[in-house]
């Protein structure tokens, strides 16, 4: 066990908190309220090198881990950016991995390197309106065709549609009827996003409105042979080479929301005078603010056990689940403890605890239910009989 | 070209900082240490001369140990190099110290400008860079908002309250700068992974050539007497609008030199 302070990791977390404070919560609520994508954000990110931390250094790429891009995404979400800053730059910081891991030379020579430079937007177009967690139930097929694959279905739930050139998208490729084992006959490919063959329609949502979510209904889109990601037909496995990392790194964008909703109660209670004294002296208000800090505090040790679990190649399903549901469960006690200690301010938009509130919540559902990280441990660490 | 930037660790200016009252010096465990902030304008000028005319930058910090973290900032952002003069003698050296500390240590360097914030967020002196000129016998080129280096010369403007005035001298020169010069960068991803080999040359004091009965807090030139926390702030004047706030509003503000 070693705490000892790493510099490279307090540099990294220092250089993103300096460019994110060049972008103030009056920011990120103006992009919320009139759903524009944050592009200063994305380039400023861009510009300082952060995108394509995970790609390896062969392609332009920063060749780090887990470990840190958490600490980036972390840092984001708690300079108030919450998940408007977060999911603005995720798949870019940290959604290759099935890239990285199973694509062809070819692909990885051809997009890593943009993926470095900013200029390729892509988005993670898995879930269907009747396939969500039950990821081998989906029915978007790619019908074999001369040189390449013709999809066709629905999507849905697949954030940044509106900017994406491309689409790591997972099809059926034999139907689940005629394999053996139900995870078979799946592909993934690095679809290209030809806007005459894919409609996309965004979603209407509750927060994290600076960046679009959609629906995507897909006719005959044509994709490249080349461009398949790994085998033909073991796409759920590909798929799978990136979940638990991130698990914990989404945990990570939970902790920084709570870290940020704290920041602000915590300098509310020591500014707000009521009764002619701080609210800050009250322990109803003080307490569930320290118990805010040290319910994120834990969490952030257990994504930390995940992450470095991940990066040195050791099974990590058991603590990226715990890291995941802690994260979420702190994140949004926090947000919700800061909404109580500002009262009606709190409901306002002015105080920014309101837009935290909207997305420690997401949190609690994203990118996996907190019922579905519970029976995963249910099942497979505790060896009780599966329930669905 | 080689340009040596003077890099100081100061208290950060965002957390509440405190002298000692032991010995009347800065309190270092009170507050975290950051880069002088209008250091980081001197860093970024230094880096932008280099991308125009090469050659190297070289950071130089006088300080404890753990100022070592701003200098890896520093090289972060893009320095090639740094030196640490880091010597428990030094503790408490006053202004004229430290510019002699400088001095000596920049005679075991080569350089062709000298470039420094015009000052510190703590001491506030202001006088390490016209110090350090006349111990290096070098023309020194005060609080500049532009630089422009032409092969064996270098113009600044020199801000003043109501413009400016183009200063030129010979290199090697001394030059301070203003906040106005340019925008600071942001430590870059790839710079921070290279700043990790990047050469730090940690210096005792008789490695740097300094005379320890020439620095420190016993020898040094000045000395803090006494000081006081700035006394709370008082209730204001509460000005009743009875048709004519605004001018009694333009008073007040005339009054106190704003308008």
């Amino acid at each position: 066990m070693d705490f000892s302070k790493d510099t490279v990791h307090e540099d990294i977390r220092q250089a993103v908190r300096d460019l994110c404070a060049k972008f103030p919560d009056e920011y990120w609520m103006k992009h919320d309220q009139s759903q524009e994508f944050p592009w200063e954000f994305y380039n400023a990110i861009v510009e300082a090198g952060w995108l394509g931390l995970t790609v390896p250094t062969e392609y332009g790429g920063g060749g780090l881990g887990v470990t840190e891009a958490a600490i980036v995404e972390q840092e984001i979400a708690a300079s108030g950016a919450g998940m408007n800053g977060c999911s603005a730059v995720h798949i870019g910081i940290f959604g290759f991995e099935p890239i990285i891991k199973y694509g062809s030379e070819d692909l990885k020579q051809r997009f890593l390197p943009r993926l470095v430079s900013g200029d390729l937007h892509v988005s993670f177009a898995v879930t269907e309106p009747d396939a969500g967690t039950d990821t081998t139930n989906l029915s978007t097929f790619a019908r074999k065709v001369d040189g390449g694959w013709l999809v066709s279905g629905k999507k849905v739930w697949i954030t940044k549609a509106q900017e994406a050139e491309r689409l790591i998208l997972l099809a059926r490729t034999t139907p689940r009827d005629q394999v053996a084992k139900k995870t078979d006959g799946l592909t993934l490919f690095f679809a290209p996003m030809d806007r005459e063959r894919v409609t996309v329609r965004p979603i209407p949502k509750m927060g994290r409105n600076a960046v679009d979510t959609n629906e995507l209904f897909i006719d005959d889109l044509f994709v490249p042979d080349e461009d398949v990601i790994g085998e033909v037909g073991k796409g759920f496995k590909t798929i799978l080479a990136g979940l638990n990392a991130e698990r914990v790194i989404s945990a990570n964008a939970a902790i920084g929301i709570g870290r940020a909703a704290l920041r602000r109660a915590t300098n509310y209670a020591k500014e707000r005078v009521v009764f002619g004294r701080p609210i800050g002296k009250n322990q109803g208000i003080a307490f569930p603010l320290a118990e805010a800090l040290i319910k994120l505090d834990a969490a952030d040790l257990m994504c930390q056990q995940a992450a470095w679990l991940i990066d040195n190649g050791y099974p990590a399903g058991r603590q990226a689940n715990a890291a995941k549901f802690l994260a979420a469960e702190a994140g949004f006690f926090a947000a919700d403890a800061a909404l109580s200690v500002h009262g009606g301010y709190g409901y306002s938009k002015e105080y920014h605890i309101e837009r935290y509130f909207r997305e420690a919540r997401l949190m609690r559902i994203a990118p996996i239910s907190q019922e579905m990280v519970l029976n995963y441990v249910a099942e497979h660490v505790l060896g009780l009989p599966r329930s669905y | 070209m080689n340009i040596v930037v003077l890099v100081k660790q100061v208290p950060d200016t965002e957390t509440e900082r405190k002298l000692d009252p032991a010995d009347s010096t800065v309190d270092r465990a009170a507050s975290d240490g950051v880069i002088n902030e209008l250091d980081e304008y001197a860093i970024e000028e230094a880096l932008r001369l280099k991308e125009k005319h090469g050659g190297e930058v070289t950071i130089l910090t006088v300080g404890p140990e753990q100022a070592t973290d701003s200098i890896r900032k520093a090289l972060s952002m893009g320095a090639d190099k740094a030196v640490h003069v880091c010597d428990d003698a030094l503790a408490g050296s006053d202004a004229l110290q430290t510019a002699y500390a400088i001095a000596q240590t920049l005679g075991t360097l080569e350089y062709d400008l000298v470039i420094l914030g015009s000052e510190s967020t703590d001491a506030r002196t202001g006088v390490v860079g016209a110090a350090l000129a006349e111990y290096l016998g070098l023309p020194q080129l005060t609080l500049a908002n532009k630089v422009d280096v032409d092969g064996t010369s270098v113009k600044i403007q020199r801000q003043t309250d109501d413009g400016y005035q183009v200063v030129e001298a010979t290199l090697p020169a001394v030059i301070s700068v203003v906040e106005k010069i340019n925008e600071p960068r942001y430590p870059s991803f790839k710079l921070i992974m290279a700043a990790k080999k990047k050469p730090v040359t940690k210096l005792s004091i008789a490695e740097a050539g300094i005379d320890a009965d020439k620095v420190g807090l016993a020898n040094a030139t000045t000395q803090v007497v006494d000081f006081a926390p700035a006394p709370p702030r008082t209730a204001g004047t509460v000005v009743k609008d009875e048709g004519n706030g605004g001018v009694l509003i333009a008073d007040f503000l005339a009054s106190k030199k704003f308008v």
